[in-house]
């Protein structure tokens, strides 16, 4: 009996073999439900699609729906991460279309709600970001819990001072809704102190550990003209080289009162949005001082127990409300026609802009490197999707 | 540059356009000087920031689209709008401009049924490709059922 050797196949392999890969939508990376559709050669990523619009509830129509005193709480549903920041941009809007004055006190406590804000934002930033990129931190859930034990130290002050603690409805037309009780403000000093020191400690093991350094140096580079144009914000638009910050350039709630730097980076990679979030942890600390330090006496609402629809009213007119938010420009562009409700909401989600740039700077990376610049440009998808 | 020389750079080069406000300047072009009129913001009054874009249905007036850009070094921000006119529903495209208006101008024509000349890839980006309508029009009522139910 003889054997005869099978034929042999030749595969006309040229190397450039192009294979699509299917990511998301029920990613772990993506900290959402987003789903990027990737072209790859091999390992290397050569086209992105972006599937967004998971978590679509159409906020804009839905706003046209509700009363200027109803939505406020709604809002904070865009950016759950972020809760505050969006109530406030809504707010804003409304309070320049109406002319209405906001007390001092209140304006002081929409700072240091929008400044926790911003620290138990960036610590779930932090945290979701160094575990996915997993093991090679050294012991791969050890930030993530470091990180959510000190935001549930915020989210504490954040329960005694409205009672909810992910979903708020703190910020109405004309002021705040609750004053701080008794003891709140030196539970805070004491937290924030925590945090300070806390924040040092997570430096010195990120940035002594050099498998974080090659998973973040030149990894995922936005240039300053890209940033732009595209128009991404905070951090991220920071950590590209442009010293941009809306409480700075447009100062608004009484944000000139208090001394704090804006972290600028120029690299525009992983390590320097990184690093831009890491000093405005202590910016926002230091603002959240100032206030606790100068916090003026008085109302904190300068339209306090509304009764009625009527009593709601927006005059007709129209305004660009933005604020810094730990996302970026958090943005509210609201058309009122003189009833009780807008004519036209348009939200400016800051995460929807971040996100846009990732078809542009992924190209050219690893599979595993999209992992670390998706969590870098730190996407919540109830704010990209509405 | 401030906003009251940007304001003059733009009564002297845009005859067409209605100036008004400083922050944000707000501008009212028609139509066929919208692209035209972007470059010149892009690159003659530095405005390189591309904030958000977005539609107004005015209902029998039609459509307005409305986008922002910013200066951020001399902090100027323009609010620039178009009339597109009763039930028109073209527009051109600032993809050639702004990066940014790319996932803009789609999210305009997914809500808006808005479509922009010249966009690259213009397709539905937050509702699913099978859907029927434009829910930021007025015409499409929030409380009357859409049938099929999904």
């Amino acid at each position: 009996m003889s054997v005869t050797a099978a034929p042999r196949v030749e595969l006309d392999y040229t190397g450039s073999e192009r294979l699509t890969m299917n990511m998301g939508p029920q990613h772990p990376s993506a900290h959402g439900v987003f789903r990027a559709i990737l072209t790859l050669e091999g390992e290397t990523v050569v086209g992105v699609d972006a599937v967004i619009g998971y978590l679509h509830r159409c906020h804009e129509k839905l706003a046209e729906t509700l009363t200027y005193a109803q939505y406020p709480s709604i809002a904070s549903k865009t950016d759950y991460v972020a809760a505050m920041t969006s109530e406030f941009a809504y707010v804003r809007a409304a309070e320049i279309i109406g002319k209405i004055d906001v007390p001092k006190r209140a304006q002081y406590l929409r700072v240091i709600t929008s400044e926790l804000q911003r620290v138990a934002s960036h610590l779930l930033w932090l945290g979701t970001w160094c575990l996915d990129m997993g093991g090679a931190l050294g012991g791969g859930a050890t930030i993530f819990l470091y990180c959510i034990r000190e935001r549930e130290l915020i989210l504490d002050l954040f329960e005694s001072l409205v009672g909810a603690r992910l979903l708020y409805g703190f910020y109405q037309v004309g002021g705040v809704r609750y004053d701080i009780p008794t003891g709140w403000a030196a539970k805070c000093l004491e937290t924030v102190d925590l945090i300070d020191q806390r924040i040092n400690e997570y430096e010195r093991m990120l940035e002594e550990n050099p498998f974080f350094l090659v998973r973040t140096q030149g990894v995922g580079v936005i240039s300053r003209e890209l940033a732009q144009e595209v128009g991404i914000g905070g951090p991220l638009l920071r950590g590209s080289g442009v010293a941009y910050d809306i409480r700075r350039g447009e100062p608004y709630s009484s944000y000139e009162d208090f001394d704090f730097r804006v972290p600028v980076e120029t690299s525009g990679d992983c390590l320097a949005r990184y690093r831009v979030r890491m000093a405005e942890f202590r910016e926002s600390l230091k603002i959240v001082r100032q206030v606790l330090d100068g916090l003026p006496e008085g109302p904190i609402s300068s339209r306090p127990g509304l009764k009625s629809v009527a009593q709601t009213r927006i005059p007709k007119g129209e305004a660009y409300a933005r604020v810094e938010g730990a996302r970026g420009e958090v943005g509210c562009y609201l058309i009122a026609d003189g009833s009780a409700k807008p004519y036209r909401m348009k939200w400016r989600g800051a995460s929807f802009s971040n996100l846009a740039v990732l078809p542009h700077i992924i190209p050219g990376h690893k599979v595993a490197d999209v992992v670390a610049i998706m969590g870098s440009v730190d996407p919540v998808f109830g704010e990209v999707d509405r | 540059m401030t906003a009251d020389q940007a304001r003059t750079l733009i009564a002297e080069r845009f005859s067409s356009a209605q100036v008004d406000g400083t922050a944000p300047i707000v501008i009212s072009v028609p139509v066929d000087a919208w692209v035209p009129f972007a470059h010149f913001v892009r690159i003659d009054l530095g405005c390189r920031f591309f904030s958000f874009l977005t539609a107004v249905d005015w209902k029998e007036q039609g459509l307005e689209v409305v986008y922002k850009a910013d200066n951020l070094d001399d902090n100027v921000s323009l609010l620039v709008k178009t009339r597109l006119g009763p039930s028109v529903t073209e527009c051109p495209s600032l993809t050639s401009e702004y990066a940014g208006a790319n996932w803009m101008e789609r999210e305009c024509y997914d809500m808006f049924g808005i479509r922009f000349d010249g966009h690259p890839d213009l397709r539905r980006i937050l509702l699913g490709n099978d859907w029927v309508g434009h829910p930021l029009l007025k015409s499409y009522a929030v409380d009357t059922p859409h049938p099929p139910y999904r």
